[in-house]
């Protein structure tokens, strides 16, 4: 029985890497991966005769592979299907730290699934609210209905893009300029920041186009996501990397932060620094940069405390 | 038949007249799904590596274990007393066991075994005792 850290709601997930529970020879090395989350696959990775064997692999992985600091998640089946409630039941037995819902489309599966997490928790002993849930988006209802699943439990941690079953439903092709799955990104993004929850993007299936990865990566980044769902260890150093703050963004950072210090002794409260306007929701979210930044391990400062009442 | 033989089927007796006297409570306690012997054949693992695949078939009297494995030598005892010791924990007393290792590690083998004899009882898809017999 390996202890593990109780579950965060709001923690680092810029990778979250997805393992087929059915290949013993892969999970048992999971955590060297560097990966901030780990999804043991119940659900696409495992074949519809395999689904008893996957959650036994599940439960003793669990219970005999220490995975230190990496969140530990499991992907179960839909609610379409007759496997999600023994999901359930092995997933919390186990100890994970959450559970990731498929094809959600509505807060009433989110409640749903809720309260068999709760009643398993109950049955096993384990504390109740310790598991936490997020919801895959897999369709064009579940996108649409994204700022109410969001808001759907105190569990809840965020929602991801799943860009495979998505694209299905919308009768479109992957591009390389992310068109296709733009609308759902913007919708899901801007229901996830409403609700103050996060947002994670979809997996890239072409493990042999570094470049098209990349862009797609970037591009996530760029709109605001919080990580992203990776199916090859190859890709989880450049997503950790551009998910990070750069020293320079953590050193301009602190030079706001100095600023402000300074500046708001003299009671100015609009400047510039570097020839840049410079006011107080810059300083907050330079204060933001170099949490996160903490988070990531590439800021061991204190200035993320300063100034208490903002 | 060799003495060694003797030996065993006399130790594999015993052991089955010991777990039968502890069995009654056992029984009353679980999940009641479980039964001692081994009904139909069932089968669960690969054989890739780092998998076994552990076959699990009816069997008159006792367990009769058949073991398999490129680190016979090194780990052949451990891979028996654990493959004994699970088969204990779920009740088995009456089996014929196959086990095909390829280098699994103690809870990948555990769980191939645990999947194979509640396939067999039909228990495997719902209501598993996470935590009591599966541990």
């Amino acid at each position: 029985m390996i202890p593990r850290p109780k579950p965060e709601r709001f923690r680092l997930r810029r990778t979250m890497m997805f393992m087929n529970v059915q290949k013993p020879g892969l999970i048992k090395d999971a955590y060297i991966y560097g990966a901030d989350t780990i999804m043991l696959d119940l659900e696409d990775a495992v074949a519809e005769n395999q689904k008893d064997s996957a959650r036994f692999s599940l439960y003793h992985a669990l219970k005999t592979i220490d995975y230190g600091d990496t969140e530990v998640l499991v992907r179960i089946n839909g609610l379409e299907t007759p496997h999600w409630q023994e999901d359930i039941r092995v997933s919390v037995a186990a100890g994970v730290d959450g559970v990731r819902i498929s094809k959600c489309e509505s807060a009433d599966d989110v409640r749903l699934i809720e309260q068999h997490i709760a009643a398993a928790e109950k049955e096993f002993g384990v504390e109740e609210g310790h598991t936490l849930i997020m919801a895959a988006l897999e369709s064009a209802k579940g996108v649409v209905n994204a700022y109410e699943i969001c808001c759907a439990s105190d569990r809840m941690f965020g929602i991801a893009l799943s860009g495979g079953d998505f694209r299905k439903d919308m009768h479109v092709k992957v591009t390389t300029s992310g068109i296709d799955i733009q609308a759902a990104r913007g919708n899901m993004l801007l229901a996830a920041r409403a609700a103050g929850v996060q947002c994670f993007d979809t997996n890239f299936a072409d493990i042999n186009d570094q470049e098209g990865f990349e862009h797609e990566a970037r591009q996530a980044h760029d709109m605001g996501f919080d990580g992203k769902s990776i199916i090859n260890p190859r890709q989880i150093r450049f997503v950790n990397e551009l998910f990070s703050p750069t020293d320079a963004d953590v050193a301009y950072a602190e030079k706001l932060i100095r600023s402000y210090a300074d500046q708001f002794d003299k009671g100015v409260g609009v400047y510039t620094v570097d020839g840049k306007m410079v006011d107080i929701a810059f300083i907050k979210e330079a204060r933001n940069t170099l949490k996160y930044a903490k988070a990531c391990g590439k800021y061991s400062g204190d200035l993320d405390q300063v100034g208490g009442d903002f | 038949m060799q003495k060694e033989g003797l030996v065993f089927l006399i130790a594999c007796a015993m052991s089955t007249l010991h777990k039968g006297l502890v069995r009654t409570s056992h029984k009353q306690e679980g999940s009641g799904v479980m039964q001692a012997s081994i009904s139909t054949t069932a089968m669960a693992g690969t054989l890739e590596s780092s998998d076994a695949q552990v076959t699990v078939e009816p069997h008159s009297a006792g367990i009769e274990l058949s073991i398999e494995s490129s680190v016979m030598n090194q780990y052949g005892r451990a891979i028996e007393s654990c493959t004994r010791e699970t088969l204990e924990r779920l009740g088995i007393q009456n089996a014929k066991v196959t086990v095909v290792d390829r280098g699994a590690l103690d809870c990948t083998l555990q769980a191939r075994i645990e999947t194979a004899v509640l396939r067999s009882e039909g228990a495997a898809e719902s209501n598993v005792d996470w935590g009591g017999c599966i541990r």
